[in-house]
This record gives structure tokens, C-alpha cells and sequence, in this order.
């Protein structure tokens, strides 16, 4: 097992990358900073590749692989030990962190060619590769939670990528404040954990989870505060209501960054952490149906902003909460594996689709604005052509990735409670509809934008080539749940039932006998839904695109409120942040720190200074005078002496 | 056999009036010279109670004392000049610098 015994190669390498790039590269061209870059990250998939392959030939006993390394924190009963983890649910993270982002590797040294922050953006998305196979490889929580920082920092940096713009210093700093909250509750929830089960280890604290009594449905015991404190951090690290807030503004840094980090990987690190942690949430029903409710919200309130936004970007942004929040009701609905599923065909075709963008806005040269584009289909035919692939998929379109596990989600969630899945049948219409919105209004119709000052382009080889991997990985990435449809075996489910299989899955025994009749009944209805979509966007961007226009005259009430995104930025401004802005600067400044503060540090000064003033009138410089004083002190000391002798 | 009480009253005595010269004289001289005076009162103190109780220690501190009188004595009169150099002056009224 040479690879599993060395597990700690694996973060290293991209570590290794950012380090070199980041210290030496300033003297280096670029070919040689990209080589650094895609070496690292080329060398980290082979590594997963193999770990993987190894992985596969292990005895069962000897699953989950736990190699450690050495104690990081040893305090009284506390201890901390750097330990790596594999098991099946790491297998997969680690394939779509390290394959996808190798892929957003290779198509960042073409988009980001020119731009002079070229080692610095190499630098920040190795280190974000390194803190993102820490996080995933972690073997218990603290490990996990430096990693969850880690790629919160890396994050922070990306998206406040082009520092000299305002905007992205503020999107950045946005992301990390509102990351901050959840990261609060997250270490809440990482302390009870310990307090509750004295250790901090998967290994110990899930098992005796899974065995303790739940909690009795409708009471916050401390499983369910537990879970819901971690549900604070996975909401806010995947963006989910009420902190999905810093996600769209995200889109300010680079487009490989949206791609890599608030489309396939960072922000699912929350459903992954709640995947992890099942067995808790298992015995916690309180938390259970808030994380699908929240979920199944956000997947619903996400996507109608979607319906309205005009940058590409932010179309994508909302999409991605919006699906993060399918991932959600999944693992809301005990259906865990169907979320982890969602999140790797998700990575695929989200990943492909923010690149398309990158790649559209790269031939539009920076224009994002889709009411400036139209009739690209031509000019760039390959990224019209994978990034339909990638909206295939996400509409649900059957035989596509995201078929698969949006039906799978939708199923389980119907089975469970037929509100959030209706309801997620209706976002899955609405996605269907502003994914084929995006795809009308940039690649058909009339051309809006000027043909003088926009020389469009097809992108470089080094951009394309992902495109195209990502593109087959969006349409096939999803056939091993397929059997399962014809009441075969899923073979992702049964992959992962190892690790879930404390989990007690009703509805996988369920499907593989009597559930074939409901698969039947309810087949249809989520493709049903995003066959509508596709027909609205059909008729209103290409059959009358002056439909939209009158329609959001004679709706202007409500199209005012999705473009304005509900207003809850301005909500969030009015009821959190103007008043602490408040806070701090007529109390906390002005009261606090120049009245309390600064008047105790110069009141001692002044009370010092004073009394000098004062006493300084007693050092006449006479000697004589001193010489007074001190027979006087030592007559009166002495007779004090002896007084005391008597 | 004068009593040793006798002695300490000289003792005190001179002691008394080094520290009355040293206050009231304006000479730095002077004042020099009743820090001598004073040091050497202590002396007949020391060897006034060395020879009462018969121990030797009171006069070894003795020869101290006259060995750091004999250091001070060089270092002060040098001071005493450099001062009379620069200031033109022996009157201790008016080396009172220390106060600004």
C-alpha cells in the first residue's frame, strides 16, 4: 500500500505548488509558474488516482483506511492527532476534487494568460487545493476544520482576486464575514461534539452516535443542537438561507475560481461535512427536516432570482445555491447518497457551465452582460456545444448526469414529504427555464453587441480541452445510477452504503423491490417540469423574445423584486449591518473607545503629570535643603524605631 | 576608666554638629568638612563599642570607614574643584542646577 501509507503526499503536492509559486515565482516566466501549477495538481490526481486503485484492493476490515501521523494536540483529555482518513465517501471527493480541479488547472493557464497576477492566482488555487484535500482527508473534526478555514481564506483571496476594484475587495470580505457566522456555529457544534463524546475522531464519535436513543421527534436534545449548530457552518460554507448572501457576489473574482471553488468544490464542503456527520443527524429529526426544509428553500428561492438576472455569472451563482440546496433536501430527506451524488454530477456540469461562461465572456472580451451577447452559437461552436451538454444536464434532461441524481433526490424526497418534493419538482421547471434562458440569450438570436469594438473568439486549446472532458463527464457521469431506474442496483448508492451504512437507507431496500411502481408514477414528473421550463424559455427568448419585456412591464411588482433579489442584501444592510455600523462607530468609537479607553490611558497620564507638576516644586536644588530632609527622615524613622522597641 | 557612656555622648555630639554644619554652612569646604566629621564620630562610636565588648569586629569596620573616607575624600575634592572651575564658585546656593 505504498500510496495509502504515505496519504499525507496527497495535500502535500498542490502544498508544495502554492509555496513554490508563491516564494520563488516572482523571478520566474510563466511557463515555468504554470508548470509548477499543473505539476502539482497533475501529480495530486495520479496520487488520488492510485490511493483510489489501493483503496479498491483493501480487505473491508480495513475500512475506513485511518493512517496517523503524529499527535497535534495533546491537553489533559483532549487530544488531536494529525490523522488522514479514506473511506468510500472520501474516494469520491477526492476523484472530483483532484479531477475536476486538475481540468480547471489546465483551462486557468489559457484564461488567465494575460493577467499580471498570474503566480499570485497559481499560488492562492494551489493552496486552495491543498486546504480542500485536508479538509476531505480529514480523520476528525479539528483536522476538518482547518481545512473548512483554510479553503474560507483561499476563498477570501480569490475572490478579492482583482484587489485594485472595489466591488471584489467588498465581495471578498462579504464571503468571509458571512462564512464567519456559519464557522461560528460550526465550532459550537464542533465543541459540544467533544463534550458529548470526549473525542473529536469519526472513528469514535459517529458509531456512538449512530448507537445512542435519537432524540424524540419535536425536541432539541443535544444530537439535534449538535447537528443544527454543524448545520449552521454547512449553510453558511454552501450558502444556504439565510447565508446564501456572499455566494453571488463571489462571482467577482476570476471565472475558473467560480468554477473550482463556488461551483464543484468548496462550497459543497457543507453537504459533504453533514454527509459525514449522518449518523448524527440520523438521531436528530428536529435537524433533520430543518436541513431539508432550508434546503428545499433555498433550491426554490434561489432559482426564481435566477429567472431575472441578466449577468451570466450570476445566473450560474444563483443556480449553484439553488442546487446546493437540492443536496441539502436530499440529505434532509435521509436520502445522503443521492446528495453526495448530486454533488459530483454537479461538479461536473456546474464546473463545465461556469467555464463556458469564462470562455464566453473570454471571447466577448470581459463583456458579462447577456443582453450584450446573442448569436455566439457560430462564432464558438465548442463552447456552445459543451455548454449545452452541461445545461442538458442540469435541466435533468433524461440520460444526463443530472437526471440521475436530481431524480434520485426528487424521489426520495417525494417518498418522504410530497411538499419539498413538489416543490422541488417546481425549482426543477425553474431551472430548466433559466439555464435554457442563459443558453438562448447568449448563443441565439440577434447579435446586440458591437461588431467593431468585439472581435469573438473560440478560446485557446488549453481552455477547450476541459470544456470537452468536462462536457463527456456531464453526460456520462451519471450511468451508474442507472440501473436503478430499471429496478436493478444503483451501483453509487452501493458504493457508499459502507459509510452510510449506519444509516438505515429505507428507501434504497425500498426501490430494489416494491419501489418500481412509484418510480413509474412520479418518472415523469421532474423531466415533465424541466420540459416546460425549456418550452417557456423557447417561446419567450426565441419565438417572441419581445414577450419578457412586456411581461416585466405588466409584472413590474414582482420582476422588481427578483431583480432586486428579494432585497435581502439591502434587508441584511438595514437590519444587521448599518446598525452595528451604527454600533461601532457612535458607541464603540466614540463612547467606548475615545471616552473609556483613551480617557483611562491619558487620565493615568494626566493624574502622573499633574502630580509631577506639584512635587517637583520640593526639588529646590539646594543641597542644603536635601540634606534637611533627609537628617529630618532619619530622626523621624528612627524614633519610630524605637517607639516600636518599647 | 572613663565609662563608655562618655564616649557615645562625645560621639553623638560631634555627630550632631557635622550634621548642623553640614546644614547650615554655605562653603563647600566646610560642608566637606563636617561629612569627615561626621564619618569619624561614627568611628569613636565603633571602636568605643569594640573595646566594651572586647570584639574586634568594631575596629576592622573602622579602617573601612577610613579607607572610604580616604576614596571619598579624593573623589569629593575633586569634584569640589571642577566645580570651582566652572562656576567660579564654592557656595553651595548657588549650584542648584539639579532643579531645572
Amino acid at each position: 500500500m505504498p500510496v495509502l501509507s504515505y496519504l499525507w503526499i496527497l495535500p502535500l503536492l498542490p502544498l508544495l505548488g502554492a509555496a513554490a509559486n508563491g516564494i520563488f515565482g516572482g523571478r520566474w516566466p510563466k511557463n515555468i509558474i504554470s508548470a509548477v501549477a499543473l505539476s502539482s495538481t497533475t501529480l495530486a490526481f495520479l496520487v488520488a488516482l492510485e490511493a483510489v486503485r489501493e483503496f479498491l484492493s483493501l480487505p473491508a476490515n480495513q475500512i475506513p483506511w485511518i493512517k496517523t501521523y503524529f499527535t497535534w494536540i495533546s491537553a489533559g483529555g483532549f487530544q488531536a492527532d494529525f490523522a488522514l482518513q479514506v473511506d468510500q465517501l472520501t474516494v469520491i471527493m477526492l476523484l472530483v476534487v483532484t479531477g475536476v480541479g486538475w481540468l480547471i488547472h489546465i483551462y486557468s493557464t489559457g484564461y488567465m494568460h494575460d493577467d499580471p497576477g498570474y503566480r499570485r492566482f497559481f499560488a492562492y488555487l494551489n493552496l486552495f487545493m491543498f486546504f480542500m484535500l485536508l479538509l476531505i482527508l480529514a480523520s476528525n473534526y479539528l483536522l476538518l476544520f482547518v481545512g473548512w478555514e483554510g479553503v474560507g481564506l483561499c476563498s477570501y483571496l480569490l475572490v478579492g482576486f482583482f484587489f485594485l476594484k472595489k466591488s471584489a475587495t467588498n465581495a471578498g470580505n462579504k464571503a468571509f464575514w458571512v462564512n464567519r457566522v456559519g464557522d461560528f456555529g460550526f465550532l459550537l457544534g464542533v465543541l459540544l461534539i467533544f463534550r458529548t463524546f470526549g473525542s473529536l475522531n469519526f472513528a469514535e464519535v459517529l458509531p456512538r452516535a449512530a448507537s445512542m436513543s435519537a432524540d424524540p421527534a419535536g425536541q432539541i436534545g443535544t444530537l439535534t443542537a449538535i447537528a443544527l449548530l454543524l448545520f449552521v457552518g454547512a449553510a453558511g460554507k454552501s450558502a444556504q438561507l439565510p447565508l446564501y448572501v456572499w455566494l453571488p457576489d463571489a462571482m467577482e473574482g476570476p471565472t475558473p475560481v467560480s468554477a473550482l471553488i463556488h461551483a464543484a468544490t468548496m462550497v459543497t464542503a457543507g453537504v459533504y461535512m453533514v454527509v459525514r456527520s449522518h449518523a448524527i443527524f440520523l438521531n436528530a429529526p428536529v435537524a433533520m427536516q430543518v436541513v431539508g426544509i432550508v434546503g428545499c428553500a433555498t433550491a426554490l428561492f434561489a432559482a426564481t432570482i435566477g429567472l431575472v438576472q441578466t449577468d451570466i455569472k450570476k445566473v450560474l451563482a444563483y443556480s449553484t445555491v439553488s442546487q446546493l440546496g437540492y443536496m441539502f433536501l436530499a440529505c434532509g430527506v435521509g436520502a445522503f447518497s443521492a446528495g453526495i451524488f448530486h454533488l459530483m454530477t454537479h461538479a461536473f456540469f456546474k464546473g463545465l457551465l461556469f467555464l463556458a461562461a469564462g470562455s464566453v465572456i473570454h471571447a466577448m472580451g470581459g463583456e458579462q452582460d447577456m443582453r450584450k451577447m446573442g448569436g455566439l452559437r457560430k462564432k464558438i461552436p465548442i463552447t456552445f456545444w459543451t455548454m449545452l451538454m452541461a445545461t442538458l444536464a442540469i435541466a435533468g434532461t433524461p440520460g444526463f448526469s443530472g437526471f440521475f441524481s436530481k431524480d434520485e433526490i426528487l424521489d426520495e424526497a417525494l417518498k418522504v414529504s410530497p411538499v419539498l418534493g413538489w416543490l422541488g419538482v417546481l425549482a426543477a421547471g425553474l431551472t430548466s427555464f433559466y439555464m435554457f434562458r442563459l443558453i438562448f440569450l447568449t448563443f441565439f438570436g440577434t447579435e446586440r453587441y458591437d461588431e467593431h469594438h468585439v472581435h469573438v473568439h473560440e478560446s485557446p486549446k488549453n481552455m477547450t480541452i476541459p470544456l470537452i472532458v468536462l462536457a463527456i463527464l456531464s453526460v456520462g457521469g451519471g450511468w451508474m445510477a442507472a440501473p436503478a431506474l430499471m429496478g436493478g442496483v444503483n451501483h453509487f448508492q452501493h458504493f457508499l452504503a459502507p459509510v452510510l451504512s449506519t444509516a438505515a437507507e429505507p428507501a434504497a431496500a425500498e426501490s430494489s423491490s416494491g419501489g418500481s411502481e412509484i418510480l413509474q408514477a412520479l418518472f415523469g414528473a421532474p423531466v415533465i417540469a424541466g420540459l416546460l421550463g425549456f418550452l417557456l424559455a423557447w417561446w419567450w427568448y426565441i419565438k417572441s423574445p419581445e414577450t419578457p419585456g412586456k411581461l416585466a412591464h405588466s409584472l413590474s411588482g414582482p420582476y422588481k423584486l427578483l431583480s432586486g433579489k428579494y432585497f435581502i442584501d439591502e434587508l441584511y444592510a438595514a437590519a444587521i449591518v448599518r446598525p452595528l455600523v451604527w454600533l461601532s462607530d457612535k458607541v464603540l468609537w466614540h463612547v467606548v473607545d475615545e471616552g473609556a479607553i483613551d480617557g483611562a490611558v491619558n487620565g493615568a497620564a494626566t493624574v502622573s503629570r499633574e502630580t509631577g507638576d506639584r512635587l517637583r516644586h520640593a526639588s529646590t536644588g539646594n543641597i542644603r535643603s536635601y540634606a534637611t530632609w533627609i537628617v529630618l527622615g532619619v530622626v523621624v524613622f528612627t524614633s519610630l524605631l524605637l517607639w516600636m522597641v518599647d | 576608666m572613663v565609662p563608655t557612656s562618655y564616649y557615645l555622648v562625645l560621639s553623638a555630639v560631634l555627630f550632631g554638629l557635622g550634621v548642623i554644619a553640614f546644614i547650615f554652612k554655605r562653603n563647600i569646604l566646610t560642608v566637606f568638612m563636617s561629612i569627615e566629621l561626621m564619618l569619624n564620630a561614627v568611628n569613636l562610636a565603633f571602636v568605643s563599642f569594640s573595646r566594651t565588648l572586647g570584639q574586634l569586629q568594631g575596629q576592622v569596620f573602622v579602617f573601612f570607614v577610613i579607607v572610604v573616607a580616604a576614596a571619598e575624600a579624593a573623589v569629593g575634592l575633586a569634584i569640589i574643584i571642577l566645580i570651582h572651575r566652572n562656576r567660579r564658585t564654592l557656595d553651595v546656593e548657588d549650584v542648584d542646577s539639579l532643579k531645572d
